[in-house]
């Protein structure tokens, strides 16, 4: 069975900035709920409480990056961009500041609805000069996040997974690079987040059918290996499935969408996630059937890519259930 | 290099320098410098210790914005001298004071005279709206609001860091308008970021007009107070009060000195244009010649030669 690691963040953290004296801690009354309690409780040194005012905490982390601090900043997603986008702009990505953006709860990770739930944030994040952005899929990648957004010579986002959460890849994120867990020669499947375990969830499927998936994993959406991406889509032969935890619009899927685009790949490109729809309250597991992110629509999107049914039902999908994960990391190594 | 002229010198001399540069571009920002003269002479020529400017006397042109592989991008900070442990750092919140300030540096030596004629060109560093690359402006502060938090979080580094040099922003009235100020008040209190302070030009006016027409700020002293900020109250204009302020202590507390000013200080005909004085135009000609006579004899200087339009 795939390991589930408990609020991987929480000793990640820790374990991070008690090496880095500059990294200051930031939190804005999410403390617990951005698993930095622990840190707040052991190391108040180094740990700034700035209540509910995210447009100051913004503008002070550019005035920290200024005296040459790395603050990270933690929060819900949507409270690090909608509320204080303005500031975000003049006091953080404009300078340049080294300041962190460490979003919890992307997408449909909530149920707490429109007002918790970072479904554009990636799209806001990809038209802002200097700013770069990453997304953990798995517990590797929560407890790599620290070092690799503090790798960034500039602003950086992340969305950033919290509780617990499946161990996929047994390697750290590499800032810029991307993952290749299938190479197969039908159809390439790109994949972030927690999108990214539905498109394990469905490969043996998908392979019992005879579909042959190129599989990769986005976790650097800024700055982009396009590349990489074009390489890939030259080796399948059908076209592309994207499916992400945002809209279609501005995603990893626009992304996609932009560089066949520019580079004049007359591939069929689908894209899956949410369409040009807000979500509201519900567990992970209804939202992403309710809205189409799950294995299942991954499945559908495929079969749109080739002209035929994979016969593959839900029943197939949830009978494969993860054990297989694991062996998804040895992809890596193909 | 401070205190080769008195305060009051440098302060007539924003005023006639702002009142000469717009008298000869069609208008400019003719009130703040009514308002503010004496508190960005004050700032400069007394207040804050600041070192040696360390960028050229004449601004460079606009090198870029900030990016990865933009090695040449600088801010205006160096005119408010080098960025070191024991000098101060000078935000200037209202960045559509720009002009004023500029004057100001070029009254206190830290810019040519030169530098005010690249006013708002094209592919000039000195820009209208003070920008992070403009002469004297540290950081982007277009955005109302945002100084006291930018100036708030440095301060608390350098606390950190144990630097002497103190943080200072020069806000507007305008701004406790935004509810970011208050943010930043209550942030600066609660952690006790005393290295900080505020000198803001308390003009009463606002771009649609009086601020008690736009928006009814009442009693901010209280306001200050209550969000946790040591406060002062004083005259604008009177050089006395103001440095009697800046020493009034705020151990474990942020300094908010609020000057009541006059936004037709030293140019009284600008009364005829009352509320709307944002931003002065010329209506006509005739406008034009008789606010050139009547503001240069008020300022004790020759009128401006014009050119005709």
């Amino acid at each position: 069975m795939v390991e589930m690691v408990n609020r991987p963040y929480a000793s990640a953290f820790e374990a991070f900035a008690v090496k880095n004296p500059d990294v200051l801690c930031l939190s804005a009354d999410l403390t617990s709920s951005c698993e930095i309690d622990g840190f707040r409780d052991r190391h108040p040194d180094q740990f700034l409480s700035l209540g509910m005012a995210e447009q100051n905490m913004m503008s002070f982390a550019g005035g920290l990056g200024l005296a040459g601090y790395r603050p990270f900043l933690h929060s819900f997603g949507v409270f690090l961009y909608r509320r204080p986008y303005d500031q975000l702009m003049a006091s953080v990505a404009y300078p340049r500041r080294k300041v962190r953006l460490m979003g919890f709860l992307p997408g449909i990770t909530t149920p707490g609805g429109m007002t918790h739930q970072a479904i554009e944030d990636v799209a806001v994040m990809r038209s802002i000069p200097n700013m770069s952005i990453l997304e953990t899929g798995d517990a590797t990648e929560v407890e790599s996040i620290c070092e690799a957004a503090d790798s960034i010579d500039g602003p950086v986002y992340c969305r950033v997974l919290r509780g617990s959460i499946p161990r996929l890849f047994d390697t750290p994120i590499r800032v810029g690079e991307m993952r290749e867990l299938a190479l197969g020669a039908d159809v390439l499947v790109v994949t972030s987040g927690i999108a990214t375990e539905e498109a394990l969830r469905a490969r043996d499927a998908l392979s019992n059918a005879g579909v042959s998936i190129r599989h990769l994993h986005i976790h650097t959406i800024k700055p982009f290996n396009e590349q990489a991406l074009l390489d890939h889509i030259g080796s399948v032969s059908k076209g592309v499935v994207v499916l992400e935890n945002h809209v279609i619009t501005g995603g990893v899927g626009s992304l996609v969408a932009e560089i066949m685009a520019d580079n004049g790949v007359g591939k069929p490109l689908v894209r899956l996630g949410l369409n040009d729809t807000y979500a509201h309250g519900g567990s992970r597991g209804y939202l992403m059937k309710h809205y189409g992110l799950d294995a299942g629509a991954l499945v559908r999107g495929i079969e749109r890519i080739i002209g035929a049914s994979t016969g593959i039902d839900e029943e197939a999908l949830a009978s494969a259930r993860v054990d297989a994960v694991h062996s998804a990391v040895k992809a890596e190594a193909l | 290099m401070r205190n080769k002229r008195s305060t009051e010198e440098v302060a007539l001399g924003i005023r006639r320098r702002v009142f000469e540069h717009s008298m000869r571009n069609n208008g400019g920002y003719l009130s703040q410098a009514c308002s503010a003269a004496e508190q960005l002479a004050f700032l400069y020529n007394e207040a804050l210790n600041l070192g040696e400017p360390v960028l050229p006397a004449v601004p460079k042109p606009f090198a870029g914005v900030p990016s990865a592989d933009n090695p040449d991008y600088v801010t205006g900070a160096g005119y408010n001298g080098p960025f070191e442990p024991q000098y101060d750092r000078l935000f200037i919140a209202p960045a559509h004071y720009a002009l004023v300030a500029y004057a100001t540096l070029i009254e206190t030596g830290r810019m040519d005279a030169e530098g005010l004629e690249m006013f708002n060109k094209d592919g000039s560093s000195v820009e209208m709206i003070g920008a992070e690359h403009s002469p004297g402006m540290e950081v982007h502060n277009g955005t109302l609001g945002i100084g006291l938090s930018t100036g708030a979080g440095l301060a608390f580094g350098r606390k950190r860091r144990g630097d002497t040099g103190e943080v200072c922003v020069f806000m507007s009235d305008g701004e406790v308008q935004e509810g970011q100020t208050w943010e930043a008040v209550q942030a600066a209190a609660h952690h006790g970021i005393d290295n900080l302070w505020a000198l803001m030009d308390v003009n009463d006016q606002q771009c649609d007009g009086a601020m008690d027409s736009v928006m009814e700020v009442r009693d901010i002293k209280a306001k200050f107070s209550a969000f946790g900020a040591v406060c002062v109250e004083i005259d604008a204009h009177d050089l006395g009060a103001m440095r009697q302020a800046k020493d009034e202590p705020h151990k474990g507390q942020p300094l908010i000195i609020l000057a009541r000013s006059s936004p037709t200080k030293g140019m009284s005909f600008l009364q005829k244009r009352f509320p709307r004085l944002h931003y002065v135009r010329f209506k006509s000609e005739e406008e034009r010649a008789d606010m050139n006579k009547s503001i240069a004899a008020e300022l004790g200087i020759e009128p401006v030669e014009l050119e005709a339009h």
